[in-house]
C-alpha cells in the first residue's frame, strides 16, 4: 500500500496526463489519437517545450520568470524574416544571426538582472514592451511571407522515408534504435553501479520501467509512421530537452541552479558565483526564445507582428503544472515536458471537441490553478 | 499550595512515523516561572504548539486544563483569548512596520474599517515603558536590534493581556547583558502575578530564573525539579536531559604539537556595507597556528562574525583594508572561491539562512562547497556523491534515516553536523567556526567538540567564535577578546577565566565612550 502511494506520488503528473488523454480520446471518439493529431500536438507545442525548458532555469533561481520571451520570439522572427525574404541572406547565415540576436538580448537583460540586481519581473516586463515594439518597427506592422524552402526543410518538414511504402519504415527504425540506445544506457549504468558497489533500484522495477518506456516510444513512432513520419521539429525538441535534462540533473552548473533557488546566501558562501547563475539563466532564456522563433516562423511560414503573443504564459504555466516550485529550487526538465504536453493535450482535445475558444482559456486557467493547488496540498500532507 | 493554572495531562502527539510526544504531563502553578528543558527534538516546542492551539484539539490525545477548565483550542486565537501567549524563537515581527503596528498586528485598536492610530501608539508607548524599552513606538522594527525586538515581542504579548507567557528560547540570539535584562524583566512580571513557561538551552539562565524545571527527553516527561525541594545544579539538569552524568562537558584533547602560524591577519579594517562611514572591524591583527584552537570571545555585535566573513573572501563589508598571510605567504582573497582555494572554510553561525539549503537532501548539501571533487569535467558523479555523504554521516555520527533526507527536517544538532561535513569535505586547513554549538543540545555539543579535537589532531587550525564563555574556556588554546570591532585582549588557556574575559570587555567599553 505504501509502495503504491509513493509510486502514485512520484508519477502523479504522468498519471494525470494519461487520464486527461484518455478523457479526450473518449470525448472525441478516438479522433484525438489519430496519427495526424498526434503529429499536430508536436507541431503546435514545439515552441512551448523549448520555452518552458528555458523558463525552468529562470524559475529554479528563485521563482523568477521571464515575461519577455513572447516578444523576443516576435523580434527574432521579424529579423529572420527580413534577412531571408527581404534581403535574401543565406539561410544558415540568417539562422546564426537570429541566434546571436537572441544571445545579445539575453546579455542585455541578464546584465541588469544579475549584476545590477533589478528584479527580473521588471527587466523582462520592460523587455516585453521593448522587443515587441522593435519587432513592430522592423516589420512596419506587416507580415513577411513566404519563407524560403530550404529554411522550411529544416524546421517544418519530415525526415524523409528512404524505404517508401504506406508505413514510414524510417520512422519505425528510428524508434527501434532509440529504444535500443535507451536500454543499453540503462544497463550500462547498472553494470557500472554494480562494479563500484553502489546501491541501485531493484531489477524488476528497472525492467518494468524499461518495458513501459519502450512501449511508449514505439506506440508514438508507430502513430507518426502512419502519417508523414518524424517531423524535423521533433528532432530539435528532442535534442534540446535531452541536453537540458542532462545539464540540470548531472552537471555542476545544473546543481548550482538548484542551490541558488534553495538558499542563495548559503550558495554564495559556498564559493559559487550566484550572479553568474542568474546571468546564465536569462541569457539562456533569450537564446532559447530565439530557437523558438526559428520554429515558430517556420510553422507559420511567415514572420508577423502578433507572433509569440502570450507565449511566456504558456511556458510559465507548463513549468508550474510540471511541478516547478514558485519559490525556486525545485523542478525538473522531465516534469516540465509532461506539463507542456498536458497543456497541449488539453488545448488540442478541446479544439477537436469544438469547445469555444473563450471557454478554452477558462479551462486552461483552472487547470493551472488546480495543478499548483494539488502540488501545495500534497506537499503539506507529506509533512 | 498555590493554584494550578495549567495542567497538561497525558499529551500524546504523533506525526506520520514519529511519536513526538508520549504521555507528557506538565503542571504549572500560578505565578511561577517554569522552565522546560530537553535536548533538541525532545518535544518541547511540539508541546508548546499543542498548548497554544497550533496543533488544534483533536490532532493530539490527552487533555489540557487551564484555570481548571478543559480547553479545546482550535487555533492560536482561541488560546490567546484565554491569555496564553507564545513567543517563538524566530521572532515574528514585520521589519517595515513600526513597533506600534507590530504590537497590535491582528489585534488592532479602533474599528475594523478605521484603525485608531492615536490609541495604538499611546498604548504601545505605555507597554514599551513597562518592558523598559526606550524607543518610540513609531520606530521601524528593522531599525532596532534583536535584543530590543525581543522586548517588543514581550510588549506585544502584554498587549494581548497575557496571563501565561510562553517563551521559546528567548535569549538564543541575545548577548549576556540583554539576556540578563530579559530574565530580570520576567522576574518583575512574576511579582505582578504573571506566569511564564520558558524553553531554554542555557542552563545558567534556567537556574537563575526558574522556580520549577520540567525535563523532557525523547517525547516523555522525565521529572520536574522544584527549587524549594531539590537542589538545582547544572549537572543535575544535564543528567536529567541526557540520562547520564556528563562527567566532562568537554572532551580531553590529546597533547597536540602546535606548529607554525598558518593564518595571520594584520591591521584588518572593515566598514559597514550600507552605512559606509561606520567601522565594524578596526585594525584587527590575529593569528592561528597549526593544531591550535583559537577562540574569539566577545558580546553580540562585537564584530566577530563580520571579521570572519570579511576574511573569508570579502563576503561581508566594504572598503576592506589590511593583509592576510597564509603559511607565511601574503594572499589576496577577493571572492569566497579564492578563500576556499587557499584552504579556508567559514562555518556560519546561521545555518538556516547562510549555511544549508533546507529543501535539499543531506547528500547535496554535503558536496556543495566542493563539487569539483565529485565531478568529472563538470559532470557530477552522483554515485560518488552518495558515497561521500555516507562516509561523513558515519564519521560525524549524523542521525538521519537516509542521506536523501531533506536537511530542513533534521534537528539543529544534526544540521550542524551536515554543515560541518560540508566544510570538512571542502578539505580546508583553516576552519573558522562561528558559534558552532548555537541552539543545539548538550549531547550534540559534546560530539561537535570531539570533531573539533579531531580536526586539530590532523594538524588543521581552528578559529572558534563563541558567545558561551564556558565553551571558549573549555576548548581553546588561546583566546582573543573582541569588543566594538577591536581586539581588546589575548589570553592563554591557563590564565583565562570567565571573570577576566568579561572584565576585558567591560573595561574596553568604558574606554570607548
Amino acid at each position: 500500500m505504501d509502495k503504491a502511494k509513493t509510486v502514485l506520488k512520484k508519477y502523479t503528473m504522468i498519471i494525470a496526463l494519461i487520464i486527461v488523454t484518455l478523457f479526450f480520446a473518449w470525448g472525441t471518439d478516438g479522433k484525438m489519437l489519430l496519427p495526424q493529431n498526434v503529429n499536430n500536438l508536436i507541431a503546435q507545442n514545439a515552441y512551448v517545450l523549448i520555452l518552458a525548458t528555458g523558463m525552468l532555469l529562470c524559475i529554479l533561481t528563485g521563482g523568477n520568470i521571464d515575461l519577455s520571451v513572447g516578444s523576443i520570439v516576435c523580434l527574432v522572427g521579424a529579423i529572420g524574416g527580413t534577412l531571408m525574404v527581404n534581403m535574401r541572406v543565406n539561410v544558415f547565415l540568417a539562422i546564426i544571426s537570429m541566434l546571436v540576436v537572441g544571445l545579445l538580448i539575453g546579455i542585455w537583460q541578464g546584465f541588469w538582472i544579475a549584476y545590477i540586481r533589478i528584479p527580473p519581473f521588471i527587466v523582462t516586463l520592460a523587455g516585453m514592451l521593448l522587443w515587441r515594439g522593435l519587432a513592430l518597427v522592423i516589420l512596419n506592422g506587416l507580415t513577411i511571407a513566404p519563407l524560403p524552402d530550404n529554411y522550411l526543410v529544416l524546421f517544418n518538414s519530415y525526415i524523409p522515408d528512404i524505404f517508401g511504402g504506406t508505413i514510414n519504415i524510417t520512422c519505425i527504425l528510428i524508434g527501434v534504435i532509440s529504444c535500443i540506445i535507451y536500454i543499453v544506457l540503462q544497463i550500462r549504468g547498472r553494470i557500472n553501479k554494480a562494479q563500484k558497489g553502489y546501491e541501485m533500484e531493484s531489477m524488476s522495477s528497472a525492467v518494468v520501467k524499461m518495458i513501459i518506456i519502450s512501449i511508449v516510444i514505439m506506440a508514438f513512432v508507430y502513430s507518426l509512421a502512419q502519417y508523414k513520419g518524424i517531423p524535423m521539429v521533433l528532432v530539435w525538441i528532442g535534442v534540446i530537452v535531452m541536453i537540458y535534462a542532462y545539464v540540470t540533473s548531472k552537471t555542476v552548473v545544473g546543481r548550482h541552479f538548484y542551490a541558488v533557488g534553495g538558499n542563495e546566501k548559503a550558495t554564495k558562501l559556498s564559493g559559487i558565483n550566484t550572479n553568474r547563475i542568474y546571468f546564465i539563466a536569462y541569457v539562456n532564456m533569450a537564446f532559447l526564445s530565439a530557437v523558438a522563433a526559428l520554429v515558430t516562423i517556420a510553422r507559420l511560414n511567415s514572420a508577423n507582428p502578433t507572433a509569440g503573443t502570450n507565449y511566456e504564459m504558456d511556458a510559465i504555466g507548463s513549468c508550474f503544472i510540471g511541478g516547478a516550485s514558485a519559490y525556486g529550487g525545485i523542478g525538473t526538465v522531465g516534469g516540465v515536458v509532461v506539463g507542456a504536453i498536458l497543456m497541449g493535450v488539453i488545448n488540442l482535445g478541446m479544439s477537436i471537441m469544438g469547445v469555444d475558444a473563450n471557454y478554452q482559456k477558462v479551462v486552461k486557467g483552472l487547470v493551472l490553478l488546480a495543478a499548483v493547488i494539488f502540488d501545495v496540498l500534497s506537499k503539506k500532507n507529506s509533512k | 499550595m498555590a493554584k494550578i493554572l495549567l495542567e497538561m495531562k497525558n499529551i500524546t502527539k504523533t506525526f506520520p512515523g514519529v511519536k513526538a510526544l508520549d504521555n507528557v504531563n506538565l503542571k504549572v502553578e500560578e505565578g511561577e516561572i517554569h522552565a522546560l528543558v530537553g535536548e533538541n527534538g525532545a518535544g518541547k516546542s511540539t508541546l508548546m504548539n499543542v498548548l497554544s492551539g497550533i496543533y488544534p484539539y483533536g490532532t493530539y490525545e490527552g487533555e489540557i486544563y487551564y484555570n481548571e477548565k478543559l480547553c479545546k483550542f482550535g487555533n492560536i486565537k482561541d488560546s490567546e483569548g484565554k491569555g496564553i501567549v507564545i513567543i517563538h524563537q524566530e521572532l515574528a515581527l514585520v521589519p517595515y512596520l513600526t513597533i506600534g503596528e507590530n504590537m497590535f498586528l491582528g489585534n488592532e485598536r479602533g474599528r475594523k474599517a478605521a484603525i485608531n492610530w492615536d490609541e495604538t501608539y499611546g498604548r504601545a508607548d505605555e507597554l514599551l515603558k513597562i518592558v523598559g524599552l526606550k524607543e518610540s513606538s513609531r520606530t521601524l522594527i528593522k531599525d532596532i536590534g534583536v535584543g530590543k525586538q525581543q522586548l517588543v515581542e514581550i510588549a506585544k504579548a502584554l498587549a494581548k493581556k497575557a496571563k501565561l507567557l510562553i517563551l521559546d528560547e528567548p535569549t538564543a540570539s541575545l548577548n549576556e547583558s540583554d539576556s540578563k535584562a530579559l530574565l530580570d524583566l520576567l522576574k518583575t512580571f512574576q511579582k505582578e502575578g504573571m506566569t511564564s513557561i520558558m524553553i531554554s538551552h542555557k542552563l545558567n539562565e534556567i537556574s537563575y530564573v526558574a522556580d520549577k524545571i520540567t525535563i523532557i527527553r525523547d517525547g516523555a516527561t522525565i521529572e520536574t525539579l522544584d527549587r524549594k525541594k531539590d537542589t538545582i545544579t547544572e549537572e543535575r539538569i544535564i543528567k536529567g536531559m541526557v540520562g547520564r552524568e556528563l562527567t566532562d562537558r568537554f572532551p580531553v584533547r590529546e597533547e597536540i604539537k602546535i606548529g607554525d602560524v598558518s593564518l595571520e591577519v594584520k591591521d584588518w579594517t572593515v566598514y559597514h556595507p550600507l552605512y559606509t562611514e561606520r567601522k565594524v572591524v578596526d585594525k584587527v591583527s590575529i593569528k592561528v597556528r597549526k593544531g591550535e584552537v583559537v577562540g574569539i570571545s566577545g558580546l553580540m555585535g562585537a564584530g566577530r562574525t563580520e571579521l570572519a566573513m570579511s576574511i573569508f573572501g570579502k563576503s561581508y563589508g566594504t572598503n576592506i583594508s589590511g593583509s592576510i598571510y597564509i603559511n607565511g605567504e601574503k594572499v589576496e582573497l577577493h571572492t569566497v572561491k579564492d578563500a576556499i582555494r587557499k584552504k579556508l572554510a567559514y562555518v556560519t553561525e546561521d545555518r538556516k539562512s547562510n549555511g544549508l539549503i533546507s529543501s535539499n537532501p543531506i547528500r547535496v548539501n554535503n558536496t556543495l562547497a566542493n563539487l569539483e571533487a565529485v565531478s568529472n569535467h563538470s559532470v557530477i558523479d552522483e554515485d560518488l556523491e552518495v558515497k561521500v555523504a555516507r562516509e561523513y554521516k558515519d564519521k560525524l555520527k549524523t542521525k538521519c534515516p537516509t542521506i536523501e533526507q531533506k536537511v530542513g527536517n533534521l534537528s539543529g544538532g544534526n544540521q550542524q553536523k551536515v554543515l560541518l561535513s560540508k566544510w570538512m569535505f571542502a578539505d580546508p586547513d583553516i576552519l573558522i567556526l562561528d558559534e558552532p554549538t548555537r541552539g543545539i543540545d548538550v549531547g550534540a555539543k559534546y560530539e561537535i567538540y570531539c570533531i573539533i579535537n579531531n580536526l586539530v589532531a590532523e594538524g588543521k587550525s581552528v578559529i572558534m567564535i563563541s558567545s558561551e564563555l564556558p565553551e571558549v574556556l573549555g576548548m581553546c588554546d588561546r583566546i582573543y577578546i573582541m569588543n566594538e570591532g577591536r581586539i581588546v585582549g589575548e589570553l592563554s588557556r591557563e590564565e583565562a577565566t570567565q571573570e577576566l574575559i568579561m572584565s576585558h570587555i567591560l573595561k574596553s567599553s568604558s574606554k570607548g565612550e
